[in-house]
């Protein structure tokens, strides 16, 4: 069984603006994530990895192949699903951690990581008070939670975006480099959420530069490198 | 919900000669925001006007379910239901709030008058429902005996906001809503509308040409260039991949701070 399974996708960039240039990014990309598995994608930067991620989540498009993602027991493919369809998968099926915060004016730090929970329904205090628990095991000082994070450093942001992605039980989960400005302290603490979500049978498919972090959580290594567009001679 | 609210197939208009829009299609769900992105003269006011039956398409037609669950062509409703739609199921925010409000009554008049419209009558309940609205739009209670005149320009375009929600209505066409804002005025308007359409599970069509405020509110957006929708699909995917050539002109416009 798994909860997530790519076949067969590429991907390519026109530049317009760079008279049509044409980048090919990845070829014929193969994998599945079974639930309970965290995936790591591995390879220098350039290779395509966060470009891969941002297709398995529906950010860049596919020139070809599928994304079948496990949605309520059926099988769904991302990659031709219509919009409507994608947003129900992020709802309900697919969760993404990424590098950076995008953040919203106003609203505040407890809030940003709730929402996702009050999205699906949940009570807006029962929400917060999870929210709560999660940002004080990710150590970021009480204080901060009734501010929004566009002022806050990087590390502090990140946590809050951890936090956001882990606060629901998505079946399949992205982390795209979750621990770059984390210090050792709360890289182990986000080393423990990833591993209770796998106790748990989320699928997990990741970017970590960090080769400690790597190492921790990684049950196998997918190179990208292997999937690299084949240059026209 | 399994069904759209709103359905829009062909839509061409043609001032004369001279194309507004063509071709238009696409469905809007309840509770999905749509943007409307393109360049001034792209074609996005005209489309905005003409699903919301301000002006007369040149073919084409947008059809809309009813409260009673009917569908019916916008276009050949009678002058009453239309009227009915405009004042009750429907609201229009437009960019300048002078042209949404009456700048010579009170705010809390401003607000009442949608009430009076669809029937109410009692004058506490309608007080009582103003200052609520004013409540949730962030204007102080003791400006509601104010005029707009008096107000600045954030504060108008949230009164035009409160006037427009107060008759729940499911469908709400926003054109360059945050337009003429200081930025920090935008955020704030851009948070609350973020949060009522949320909350309110509202279907909204919102013109803009900034692409920040298509981020932030919608769920899909419509790329428009002399008139015609070139690129459609996912906002996050628009933006993060755009294919047209417009569209990534447009994309790697944006400033960066």
């Amino acid at each position: 069984m798994t909860a997530l399974s790519v076949k067969n996708l590429s991907k390519t960039f026109t530049m317009h603006l760079r008279d049509g240039v044409i980048l090919p990014v990845v070829d014929n990309v193969n994998f599945d994530v079974a639930p309970g598995e965290c995936v790591v994608l591995g390879g220098p930067s350039g290779a395509g990895k966060s470009s891969i991620l941002k297709m398995v989540y529906g950010n860049y498009g596919v020139d070809a192949g599928a994304i079948e993602l496990l949605h309520h027991g059926a099988i769904v493919d991302l990659a031709t699903a219509d919009p409507r369809t994608v947003l129900t998968l992020r709802r309900d099926s697919i969760g993404y951690v990424s590098q950076f915060l995008r953040t919203v004016p106003r609203v505040s730090a407890l809030d940003v990581v709730a929402e996702p929970l009050v999205i699906r329904g949940v009570d807006k205090t029962e929400a917060q008070g999870i929210a709560r628990d999660l940002l004080a095991r990710l150590n970021l000082p009480e204080r901060l939670w009734s501010l929004p994070p566009a002022t806050f450093s990087g590390g502090e942001q990140q946590r809050v975006n951890i936090a956001r992605g882990f606060i629901t039980h998505h079946p399949v989960l992205l982390l795209d480099e979750p621990t770059a400005s984390l210090d050792a302290t709360n890289r182990a603490v986000v080393v423990a959420m990833i591993a209770e979500k796998k106790a748990a049978g989320v699928a997990l498919l990741g970017i970590f530069h960090d080769e400690d972090v790597r190492n921790q959580v990684a049950d196998r290594i997918v190179d990208v490198t292997a999937f690299a567009p084949k240059v026209a001679a | 919900m399994t069904e759209p609210l709103l359905r829009v197939e062909n839509l061409t208009k043609y001032y004369g000669s001279r194309l507004g829009c063509a071709d238009v299609n696409f469905e809007l769900w309840p509770g999905e925001v749509l943007a409307i992105v393109g360049e001034s003269g792209s074609g996005k006011t005209t489309l905005l006007n003409s699903l919301s039956a301000t002006l007369e398409p040149s073919s084409g037609r947008t059809l809309y379910r009813m409260r009673d669950e009917q569908w019916r062509n916008i276009y050949e409703l009678s002058e009453a239901e239309r009227r009915f739609l405009v004042r009750t199921d429907w609201g229009f925010v437009h960019q300048n709030p002078a042209d949404g409000l009456r700048m010579t009554v009170s705010a809390g008049a401003n607000v009442g008058e949608r009430l009076m419209a669809v029937g109410d009558r009692n004058y506490g309940h309608i007080r009582e429902t103003a200052l609520d609205w004013l409540g949730r739009v962030e204007i102080a209670a003791d400006r509601v005996d104010d005029q707009p005149r008096s107000f600045s320009g954030g504060m108008r375009q949230r009164l035009q906001i409160a006037r427009n929600l107060v008759t729940g209505p499911r469908l709400v066409f926003m054109d360059e809503p945050t337009g003429g804002l200081d930025v920090s005025v935008q955020a704030r308007l851009l948070d609350l509308l973020r949060g009522l359409v949320g909350e309110l599970g509202l279907a909204a069509i919102v013109v803009t040409h900034d692409l920040a405020v298509a981020r932030l509110l919608s769920h899909r957006m419509m790329v428009m260039k002399d008139g015609r929708v070139i690129e459609a699909g996912l906002t996050d995917r628009v933006l993060d991949d755009p294919r047209e050539p417009y569209t990534q002109l447009l994309v790697s416009s944006i400033l960066q701070v």
